[in-house]
């Protein structure tokens, strides 16, 4: 069987409760932040960049370099490494600054 | 505990890594009235980062190094008495008789605090230094400390198949945790050629456990049969959407590639680090002196006590010079006892010493070689937030003069998005040829609402 981070930390986790990730259900376990729950899915981007529109995820992984902004409950610009997933949280890729409702 | 809001804190201590911790929970068992703020839910900084108790992990020890000395602080921390204020972000430090932490615990006008003290250690730990390379915006490249991190915090993996990769200690850290945890390590890259280290023959002498930690990580890679590539560097990472695959080259002394030496390493994420940065923009932003350690980051400047140079503030740990949780603990003992007036034990001032040591060979051996600019190629993006090409920056540097990092930054807005140059800091400085690298100031230590600056407390 293939080893898991999971296994190897004798982890039994509280049941799994469900996030939206782009209109899409996906589980996320206690405590996992936003980030974590994504990369366990395997998302690695859910952000695009102002300028060039490419995709960034998490790259520092301890709310240091912005990367890994999402728009969560309709906030954007949140640190999905930082932020725990709380059940039904409804996470949105960002793009640009995240700020385009207020473009006029 | 104050007995009144208004009544300050003998000791407030920013940060609950190694040295805050240990620093708190000496302090409050010395008498003092202590308050420990930190921006994490649960203590234990980045070093001791574990899972969440909802993930139920029986054996958190398994995702670390040193879990018992971690175990002990916990207790300790939990019988002291010591007021520990998760989740305070402090953005800012008012100087003072009664110095005044102003901490951010959220996005609301209200989700704030200040917090009162007559002495304030600082504790904050450090966070990594990066050096572009084409490809290392792609999805799937995060940091070494950062695969680090989300697997110890939240049991996840960036990918399968992870090339380890950059400069210094922390690699061999986190390929040993990666492969434990599952993931295949096709290559742990390293910079260096490790001879550093054997210049210091008489200091690697007096710190044995330091050696052992290091044989420890590569006995588990050799487990795994993980390859070691000394001298060598990712010099791409390729991929559309994320990484597919690395780049790998041999470096000369100074960090050069060597032509024709490239080969590629297929995989599906990359974990990359080239050492650490202090974090220390609380003390500086105060004009808090500071010195240039042997790996070329900026580190407060402490006496033997632990004293910065502003009276009251006190440093710990990766913010005096990056050398390891031992030494972090070390000295957040050492600060609480001198400013509760308590006795320091030789042997603690010992200890202290040997392990300064290393960790000074540990930066001489991995500072980065100047050669590395070479594998950027005009369109790698140096600023990751502004999305700023080294082309404009050469052009800056070159054609319109700018000589160091600040007027890079005016001419192309490099270090002027969200992470505030955190990342692309000491690439920016480098290719301005800037030769000595200065202490960042930044007003504002994180994000704060401007709700709450707006309404002063």
């Amino acid at each position: 069987m293939r080893r898991t981070p999971a296994a190897l930390a004798g982890a039994e986790p509280g049941p799994a409760h469900t996030i939206e990730f782009d209109g899409r259900e996906i589980p996320a376990l206690p405590g996992q932040t936003i980030a974590a729950a994504l990369w366990a899915e395997g998302i690695l981007a859910w952000r695009t960049t102002r300028v060039g529109g490419c995709p960034r995820g998490a790259f520092c992984g301890i709310g240091v370099c912005f990367d890994c902004l999402a728009t969560v409950n309709g906030r954007p610009n949140q640190r999905t490494c930082l932020l725990p997933a709380q059940p039904g949280d409804t996470v949105a890729t960002q793009e640009g600054h995240g700020r385009a409702d207020l473009a006029v | 505990m104050p007995t009144s809001p208004s009544e300050p804190y003998d000791l407030a201590v920013i940060g609950a890594g190694p040295a805050g911790l240990a620093a708190a929970v000496t302090a409050a068992e010395l008498g003092l009235r202590c308050a420990l703020l930190d921006a994490g839910a649960r203590p234990g900084g980045q070093y001791y980062r574990h899972p969440a108790p909802g993930l139920g992990a029986a054996h958190p020890e398994r995702l670390h190094h040193g879990w018992s000395v971690f175990a002990a602080l916990s207790d300790r921390l939990a019988a002291s008495g010591v007021d520990h204020l998760a989740g305070h972000h402090v953005w800012t430090a008012e100087q003072g008789e009664v110095w005044r932490l102003h901490a951010t615990l959220g996005p609301e006008a209200a989700d704030r605090a200040v917090v009162r003290a007559r002495s304030v250690l600082l504790a904050t730990g450090a966070y990594e230094r990066q050096l572009p390379f084409p490809g290392w915006t792609l999805p799937g490249v995060v940091t070494a400390g950062g695969a680090q991190a989300m697997l110890k915090a939240g049991l996840v993996l960036p990918g399968r198949r992870i090339v380890v990769a950059g400069s210094g200690p922390l690699l061999l850290a986190a390929a040993s945790s990666l492969v434990t945890a599952g993931a295949a390590v096709p290559a742990v890259v390293e910079a260096t050629d490790y001879l550093g280290y054997a210049r210091g023959a008489r200091t690697l002498a007096t710190n044995p456990a330091k050696l052992l930690e290091g044989a420890n990580h590569g006995a588990a890679l050799l487990r795994h049969g993980v390859r070691l590539r000394r001298s060598s560097a990712v010099v791409e990472a390729h991929g559309t959407d994320r990484v597919t695959g690395v780049t790998v080259a041999r470096l000369d002394r100074d960090w050069r590639p060597v032509p024709g030496t490239e080969r590629r390493i297929d995989c599906d994420a990359l974990a990359v680090g080239h050492g650490l940065l202090p974090q220390i923009e609380l003390a500086t932003e105060l004009g808090a002196e500071t010195r240039v350690t042997p790996d070329g980051t900026v580190a407060l400047k402490v006496d033997p006590g632990q004293r910065t140079s502003l009276p009251g503030l006190w440093a710990a740990g990766e913010t005096c010079g990056v050398g390891g949780a031992d030494l972090a603990v070390v000295e957040g003992e050492l600060a609480a006892r001198v400013i509760a007036g308590a006795p320091v034990p030789a042997a603690l001032r010992r200890r202290r010493e040997r392990r300064r040591a290393f960790a000074e060979l540990m930066a001489a051996a991995h500072r980065p070689g100047p050669g590395w600019t070479d594998w950027l190629r005009p369109d790698t993006d140096v600023c990751r937030c502004e999305e700023v090409p080294a082309a404009r920056i050469r052009e800056a540097v070159d054609e319109l003069g700018a000589g160091d990092a600040r007027t890079v930054k005016l001419l192309t807005r490099a270090g002027m998005g969200w992470c505030q140059g955190r990342m692309c800091g000491p690439a920016v400085a480098c290719l301005a040829g800037d030769p000595n690298p200065r202490a960042d100031s930044r007003p504002l230590a994180c994000p704060v609402p401007l709700s709450q600056l707006a309404d002063p407390t």
